[in-house]
């Protein structure tokens, strides 16, 4: 509807996020804007107008808010909720604008609207000025590289079109911006549910002489598009039609390919040339950024899923350490050690927060110590992947500076982050590959080395049968070594408590030890709580599959509690110790653990023959 | 190439881009191919996203019975030009009992034979990612919802508890029994489906254009009499007139709209000047406020 035909050169639609803090009046002014660009279709206006005798806060006027509020809940509560994407257009551009909530505990779906947005236009209440929120909403949009803003300060009407309030409120905005990197902030009065200085020139405030907010948004130059950075190809998918056809289909997501250039593939190194540039409709000379083609190369080379290819002269990073901002999306706290998935473009790998730098204040902007971040909090944190990735720097290339953060256990998106730079360069960490390794020590031994990991609760009787384990494994003559919680608590992690945070950070460091006692060629048991899934998961990951075995313990915790063998469970009931597993911190039982060894059904004697067994089943040990 | 705008193309990007996400991530994903333009839009990307090979997913049309003859021909004839596999899948529980959009409800018919048959065919097929051409400038809650959207074991949306969504990274991450809905032209409106078509010379179901149709004039809309189970009430008498179609469903519960409209250039043409909206015409539409996020809370595309 409205104006199909766009002028010559306005190809190209403006994404908008129209944000700032609640009640504010975001809805409202974006309602307004489709209605006067007339993109309210007549049975749309008839729903609106029976929806706003319902649900409206305007009268018998139009509540314009509730075009966008498309959901039941935000009807009934009066609040937007989630992003919502309306689209129009005019006769100089189109538009399509992010509708985002401006409650605090929401502002997760106000990053993903203004994720993919170009400009913003940041409401501040008249009466009100610039508050916690309106500077956290710029700061957001400060972050994730929003150059070109627009201060609407709404309901002139409540302040009589005061000309020394909106200076006032002009003014705090340009000490905001000051400590912020944005190319434009252009404030403007408006009252947007009467309309003015929305689409046309308010005769309430003559005193204002600059433009009005459509005629901003339509004349708005957003300069430094993708298409002038430097070439990036992601490789999302092989294309093997037949045994003649191998392409790589991707996207240009910056810059421009042409036929014949070289390319390198950052990850390896390794070059080729573009022979052909393939596309349903036909080949290409040259692809442009935001094209999803299917590139064939001069050569065979190793591409996978996730690559980026780049011309020679102008690489990305490679490096599997790098500093970034983060912002954290989920309830779940974020804990430095834990490992999660991080998504780049198509690439996942496992990575971790190595360390949390600091967290940032939304109101003052400055930054304070932080041990962890909650939801909505935005940290500056090194992370460590386990395999190197490739990127540019966010502020450099907004699509190949992001990643999301993926919680394994519930495959939440739990944060979202923007590198700032690579901290250690991948190419000068090669692994060094030894001459005398695993499998050559393995065969000296005549055993297959591998770690057994015990889990359940304490008392359950881990250390127990793992010990039993390893009397009868010493008696055959194998080569063992028994990693005790408690013991190594008393050495390599005597600085480390019972916090979730240190927990995880206990078992990484276990799980590390590990490794080189496996490397060394020794069945490796590990007597552990470990309560927590995903650091067990994580410790998995670390091995090969038929290296790793996990033995759940599996004792009810009334029996643990009448064993006690510690003491431990009288000094948690009477409250004198804190984090305790069963108590007061949770324990996550394995889903699907290699052997499952019930205590209350067996002696320890015969569990310890029931996991000789499994190893003799299994060719571990002859 | 053919002449494209800019805009366009980046769409098409987009969507292609969404569409080998997709192939990438999921192990046994389907296109829901409804016939219409959005689909036909659809089923060209998907063909363009894959080229020189087939798509690696199969389309799925839900058959309620009571769509429109052309929409079946037409249904037909595009899978086997194109050569992809076509499942057809009817509600047959909702047959025995006899379910029709006369004597049931309107919302009943839709609930039976559309949204039920719908969680019969993912469940019988173990789809776990549905590819679908819905748009969020159609619909007011469609505006809210995430390109990769997450459904719950028994296929229900939970619109106050989307994940974010940054950038275009998306997360495809399900637990078992849980799917994907995804939706690669969530970003194009009406007009550009349209431009699109035209630009790329995409066919579609002719009932798109103004042609003389038997009708009559029910609830403000005009409806087509298709075939002779359209029952007709006392006094009601079908008459030819100059009509075509702006979305297409079930034959009686979609109306038609006056039109001169013959090719796609009128088409485009025509939108510019409409004052109501794209799904002014579905009857199932307009009961209630919220009535699209109900439907699609319980599974409804």
């Amino acid at each position: 509807m409205g104006h199909p035909a766009t002028a010559p050169g306005s190809g190209t639609r403006l994404r908008v996020v129209a944000c700032g803090s609640v009640d504010d009046g975001k809805s409202t002014l974006i309602g307004r804007l489709l209605f006067e660009c007339d993109s309210v279709s007549s049975d749309q206006l008839a729903a609106l107008t029976r929806d706003s005798r319902r649900y409206g806060t305007t009268g018998d006027e139009p509540d314009f808010a509730l075009l966008l509020d498309g959901l039941e809940a935000e009807r009934e509560q009066g609040i937007t909720i989630d992003v919502a994407y309306r689209y129009f257009s005019t006769a100089r551009r189109r538009f399509v604008v992010a509708d985002v909530p401006g409650h605090e505990e929401y502002t997760r779906n106000m990053e993903t609207g203004a994720s993919n947005s170009e400009a913003a236009v940041l409401l501040a209440d008249a009466r009100k000025g610039i508050l916690t929120q309106t500077r956290r909403h710029a700061h957001i949009l400060s972050l994730l590289g929003i150059r070109h803003i627009v201060l609407a300060v709404n309901k002139m009407d409540l302040m009589d079109y005061s000309a020394e309030r909106f200076a006032r409120i002009a003014e705090e905005c340009d000490r905001l911006a000051a400590k912020l990197s944005f190319a434009s902030v252009v404030p403007i009065p408006v009252c947007a549910r009467n309309g003015d200085n929305v689409t046309t020139r308010s005769p309430r405030m003559p005193w204002y002489d600059g433009p009005v907010l459509l005629q901003h948004l339509e004349s708005l130059d957003i300069d430094g598009g993708s298409e002038t950075k430097p070439m990036r190809f992601t490789v999302q998918w092989i294309n093997r039609t037949n045994a003649e056809f191998r392409g790589y289909a991707g996207s240009v997501v910056s810059g421009i390919l042409t036929e014949g250039q070289e390319i390198v593939v950052t990850a390896s190194g390794v070059r080729a040339r573009v022979n052909r540039i393939v596309t349903g409709d036909g080949d290409l000379k040259q692809a442009v950024a935001g094209q999803a083609v299917t590139l064939v190369l001069s050569d065979e080379i190793g591409i996978s899923r996730g690559d980026i290819l780049t011309l020679p002269e102008w690489r990305c990073e490679t490096a599997d350490q790098f500093a970034a901002h983060v912002v954290w999306l989920t309830h779940e706290v974020m804990l430095p050690h834990r490992e999660y998935l991080i998504k780049f473009n198509s690439r996942v790998v496992p990575g971790r927060i190595t360390a949390l730098r600091h967290r940032l204040d939304p109101d003052s902007l400055e930054q304070v110590a932080a041990r962890a971040l909650e939801m909505n909090e935005i940290g500056y944190c090194h992370i460590s992947t386990r395999e190197p990735v490739s990127f540019d720097p966010y502020r450099e290339n907004r699509e190949t500076g992001g990643f999301i953060i993926i919680d394994r256990q519930s495959n939440a998106t739990a944060g979202a982050g923007m590198i700032d730079f690579a901290l250690r360069r991948a190419a000068n960490v090669h692994w060094h590959e030894l001459d005398v390794n695993a499998g050559a020590r393995a065969g000296l031994n005549g055993q297959k080395p591998c770690l057994l990991w015990f889990t359940g609760f304490s008392g359950a009787g881990k250390s127990t049968i793992a010990n039993l384990v390893e009397r009868r494994l010493f008696a055959e003559g194998r080569r063992s070594y028994l990693l005790d919680g408690d013991n190594i608590r008393h050495g390599l992690n005597r600085d480390l408590g019972f916090t979730a945070a240190d927990r995880v950070e206990n078992i990484r460091r276990v799980t590390e030890v590990a490794r080189l006692f496996v490397d060394a060629g020794l069945i490796t048991l590990v007597a552990f709580i470990s309560p927590f899934s995903a650091e067990r998961e994580a410790a998995r990951e670390s091995f090969r599959p038929e290296e790793f075995h996990e033995i759940y313990v599996d004792t009810p915790l009334e029996i643990c509690r009448a064993r006690d063998p510690k003491g431990l469970y009288a000094r948690a009931a009477s409250g004198r110790l804190k984090n305790f597993t069963g108590f007061d911190s949770p324990y996550e039982p394995p889903l699907k653990p290699e052997l499952v060894l019930r205590t209350a059904e067996a002696s320890a004697e015969e569990l310890a023959s029931h996991v000789i067994g499994y190893l003799r089943t299994k060719g571990l040990i002859p | 190439m053919p002449e494209v705008l800019p805009h366009l193309q980046r769409l098409e990007g987009e969507a292609i881009c969404i569409l080998r996400e997709v192939a990438a991530e999921f192990r046994n994903p389907v296109i829901l191919y409804s016939i219409g333009k959005d689909s036909s839009v659809l089923l060209h990307l998907a063909m363009k996203a894959f080229h020189p090979a087939k798509p690696p997913f199969p389309l799925l049309h839900v058959d309620t019975t009571w769509k429109f003859r052309e929409m079946i021909a037409f249904r037909d004839a595009t899978a086997k030009s194109l050569g992809v596999k076509l499942l057809v899948h009817t509600n047959r529980d909702g047959i025995e009992r006899g379910i029709n959009p006369f004597d049931y409800n309107p919302d009943l018919h839709t609930q039976v034979m559309k949204t039920e048959a719908l969680r019969q065919a993912l469940d019988m097929h173990g789809f776990d990612a549905a590819i679908g051409g819905a748009r969020r400038d159609e619909e007011k809650s469609r505006a809210k919802e995430r390109v990769f959207s997450l459904r719950s074991s028994n296929h229900g949306w939970d619109p106050k508890n989307q994940r974010p969504e940054l950038w275009g990274i998306y997360n495809t991450r399900i637990a078992p029994g849980e799917s994907m809905r995804v939706f690669p032209l969530s970003n194009w409106t009406e007009l550009d489906v349209w431009e699109y078509v035209q630009a790329q010379a995409i066919p579609v179901v002719s009932l798109y254009f103004a042609k003389r149709r038997p009708v009559v004039r029910r609830a403000g809309s005009w409806i087509m009499v298709d075939d002779e189970r359209m029952r007709l009430n006392p006094g009601e008498e079908p008459e030819q007139r100059l009509v075509r179609f702006r979305t297409l469903g079930c034959y009686p519960l979609t109306g038609a709209i006056d039109s001169t409209a013959t090719t796609v250039a009128e088409i485009v043409h025509e939108l510019g000047s409409s004052a109501s909206s794209e799904r002014a015409g579905r009857v199932i539409d307009h009961d209630q406020a919220s009535s699209m996020e109900k439907k699609k809370r319980e599974g409804y595309f």
